[in-house]
């Protein structure tokens, strides 16, 4: 029988933990959520022995135990629940080797828990660089603890490390510091209060808000209420404290630690001296931005091609070699057409995500928060609000996410809003096949028109989201203090591990996530396209034959006609038929008004619509695009996607509020259906009118 | 008038003297911003604003608002 236990990895951010993580667990980890809140909860499997196994939570980057933040608070949740089933065994501090002095203020922090720690010092490939000795066994003897000294760039050190956890039963518990020293009358009355718990327990309890499992919620709600200081003089307490922890750690790095500075090689400020440039800093930023929008246009356009000729094979295939009914063609038409109008975005989704995950991994983006910080408080945000902004080049939800860390909950609140204009991977789809269609070939300066168009779309969408936090800015009445620490990591290479398992897991998701729901409305769509009500729909081919008796149509054209007109009267068409009124000034027919209606869901089900709607009787298996090159406007005849018509759609697209997740996250971030009201009624009725004015403008 | 971080030129080394203790959040003080501890201003964004500091081996930026809270003596 094989053992199991819990290991928790816990460190400052930017330390490498994650890199520690991946190096322990390898592809044998998951990806979930803390129940009820949206922090992303990592685990794996490590094989320690051959009886042993080690449960590895890799849990969210924190500075120290007193939590300013849903993400940090989850650390401390999990560190004070005894009977949580992640309790750890043991836990491991992973710390930065360059930083020791800052990372070792957590590490005695945790030591005072008296669970069983070990000290992972990382990034060990840049001592001599840095000119770093460090007196192992001095450490060892002063902390109370074993410590690994680890690369995980020259895999160096892990076995060490796992063999460390796999004896975490002769590590000391004993704390390595007396933090109850600070106010010893104080503490020694919380002593005789609650003598069956831990002091430093307490404190934390007292000093914040922690939410506790049910079995001693009782007792720690007596203690939460043992608050007979002030809540200034805990804060100076707490104050008192940090002192104190950093008069031991610098007593304890003065002999176990030295720094020979001439041996410094400083690559940082060589770097920072360009990258944090007044004037280079910005064109550096601009011109990366650009080269990333370049290359998801160019580099991705091989492998989309080729997914979306092998969906059409598919479709055919199945066509051709099922038996004929209405559950082939509920898989030709409605299911193998809608998944194929996600999948072929897979390479652009990888591609995004990866240069994301390279900027934050490179410490490149703390650079850009630094940069923009002042531009962007003009407009009420804050420089951290540029990363949200940049993630939501890829997905809404995690860039409201990443708006935790912003300070201040005026500007942390304002950037909720107006992230939903950005760009997001889902309106990728969309302009990319409506650019295709409009936008001619050809190129100028070397950029193609194409390329050029989406780089556009990228920054109308940037700008509404600035312009409207300005406004938000001027109209929103709230009064927060405001306060910005970012730190600025050194610059690293990143590891190839980390960005590919952050490319696959977060590609993985995206095309999960919107698969389900693809998945469900494509089926839904085909239904209600291939069924409808009374006569019309019925009798169809009857009405058709005998119209155009007259006229000598050769077969294939008068099935052309009949499916079309079928379509006209199924559920669908009469749905679309109905709405058509209020599209049609924007220059859309009733199938884009019904494709515009089912990616209020998901704004990339759009593309998935019209391949289900077009394909629907329709025989010949054509990829999604030629499909709608054909498509014909019914009143003014010409191709319906025009150049007009085209660019009304994609402005549409640019600012309606059309995704339901982002709308729920939202909610859940801002705790109230106020805001996301707001930003669904605010930015569709804006769509609506530039769209309008687009359009009439164009034709 | 009592210097602060805010005075530091570009490149200049000095000591923190004192901070005050309900303007500066807990969080600054645990990244290292403490009296005692050296500080040295590394880069400045446009308009002086924000400072990127090194704070006792930590890097670190601040705005001029926050850092106007922190008292230093020059070295």
């Amino acid at each position: 029988m094989s053992r199991q236990i819990n290991i928790a990895l816990i460190g400052n951010p930017n330390t490498g933990k994650t890199s520690v993580f991946n190096a322990l667990t390898g592809l044998n980890q998951q990806v979930g959520n803390y129940p009820g809140i949206t922090v992303e909860k990592k685990q794996g499997i490590c094989k320690l022995d051959r009886n042993l196994k080690g449960h590895i939570i890799d849990l969210p980057g924190t500075y120290s135990l007193n939590a300013s933040s849903l993400d940090e608070n989850v650390v401390i949740e999990l560190l004070l629940n005894k009977n949580d089933k992640d309790f750890p065994d043991v836990i491991v501090v992973v710390s930065d080797v360059e930083n020791l002095k800052r990372n070792l203020l957590l590490f005695t922090q945790i030591k005072d828990l008296e669970i069983p720690t070990i000290l992972a010092i990382n990034m060990a490939d840049r001592m001599d660089y840095k000119g770093i000795s460090i007196d192992i066994p001095y450490l060892e003897k002063e902390l109370n603890t074993k410590i690994a000294l680890i690369s995980t760039r020259k895999k160096t050190g892990i076995s060490d490390l796992k063999a460390l956890i796999q004896n975490y039963k002769d590590l000391s518990t004993e704390p390595c510091l007396h933090a109850s020293e600070i106010d010893a009358e104080y503490f020694g009355r919380l002593r005789h209060a609650f003598p069956n718990q831990l002091l430093y327990k307490l404190w934390l309890v007292i000093t914040q808000d922690v939410n506790f499992g049910k079995t001693n919620r009782k007792e720690m709600d007596a203690i939460a209420s043992f608050k007979t200081k002030s809540e200034s003089d805990l804060k100076r307490l707490q104050q008192k404290e940090t002192i104190k922890r950093y008069q031991f750690i610098n007593n304890v790095l003065k002999v176990g630690q030295t720094v020979d500075a001439s041996q410094t090689k400083d690559l940082r400020s060589r770097l920072d001296r360009i990258l944090t440039h007044k004037v280079y800093g910005y064109l550096i930023f601009f011109a990366i931005l650009l080269l990333i929008f370049q290359a998801i246009y160019d580099w991705s356009s091989y492998p989309m091609d080729l997914i979306d000729t092998a969906f059409a094979n598919l479709s055919e295939w199945v066509k051709t070699s099922l038996p004929a009914g209405d559950f082939t063609n509920l898989l030709a038409e409605g299911i193998i057409s809608g998944l194929g109008g996600i999948v072929i975005f897979i390479p652009q989704i990888a591609f995004l995500f990866l240069f994301i995950s390279i900027l934050e991994e490179s410490g490149y983006m703390s650079r850009v928060v630094f940069l923009m910080d002042r531009i962007m408080r003009k407009f009420g945000l804050s420089g951290k609000s540029v990363v949200p902004l940049i993630s939501g080049t890829a997905c809404a939800i995690p860039a409201i996410m990443a708006t935790r860390n912003i300070e201040s909950w005026k500007e942390r609140l304002i950037t909720i809003l107006v992230t939903p204009f950005t760009t997001c991977s889902a309106r990728l789809p969309v302009y990319l096949i409506i650019i295709a269609l409009v936008i001619p070939e050809g190129s100028i300066l070397g950029l193609s028109y194409q390329a050029l168009t989406l780089m556009l779309l990228y920054l109308i969408g940037f700008f509404s989201a600035v312009f409207s936090a300005y406004l938000l800015n001027k109209v929103l009445n709230i009064k927060s203090k405001t306060f910005f620490v970012v730190e600025m990591p050194n610059y690293k290479l990143p590891l190839l591990k980390n960005v590919g398992l952050t490319v696959l897991e977060k590609t993985k998701s995206f095309v999960l996530g919107a698969g389900k729901i693809i998945l469900a409305i494509s089926i839904i769509l085909w239904v209600l396209a291939s069924y409808g009500p009374g006569d019309n729909f019925n009798n169809a081919e009857e009405i058709i034959t005998e119209q155009y008796a007259s006229q000598n149509l050769s077969e294939e054209e008068l099935n052309k006609k009949i499916a079309s007109h079928k379509l006209e009267h199924s559920f669908i068409g009469i749905t679309g038929r109905t709405i058509e009124p209020a599209i049609r000034p924007l220059g859309y027919d009733w199938k884009i008004g019904i494709a515009i209606v089912s990616s209020f869901a998901a704004r990339e089900v759009f593309v998935g619509t019209l391949a289900t709607i077009y394909s629907v009787g329709n025989d010949d298996e054509e990829t999604i695009k030629n499909r709608m090159a054909g498509e014909v406007n019914p009143i003014l005849g010409g191709p319906l996607f025009n150049f007009a018509s085209g660019i009304s759609l994609l402005l549409f697209y640019a600012f309606a509020m059309q995704c339901m997740s982002t709308l729920a996250i939202v909610k859940r971030e801002t705790n109230s259906w106020k805001w996301p009201t707001y930003q669904f009624v605010v930015m569709t009725a804006l769509a609506y009118v530039v769209a309008l004015a687009s359009y009439q403008f164009l034709s | 008038m009592n210097t602060t971080l805010a005075d530091l030129k570009k490149g200049e080394h000095a000591v923190i003297t004192d901070v005050s203790s309900t303007e500066i959040p807990l969080k600054l003080l645990e990244m290292g911003c403490l009296p005692g501890n050296n500080v040295q201003l590394v880069q400045m964004a446009p308009f002086a604003d924000p400072m990127y500091l090194n704070i006792n081996g930590s890097h670190l930026a601040i705005r001029k608002e926050t850092a106007v809270h922190v008292l230093i003596e020059k070295l």
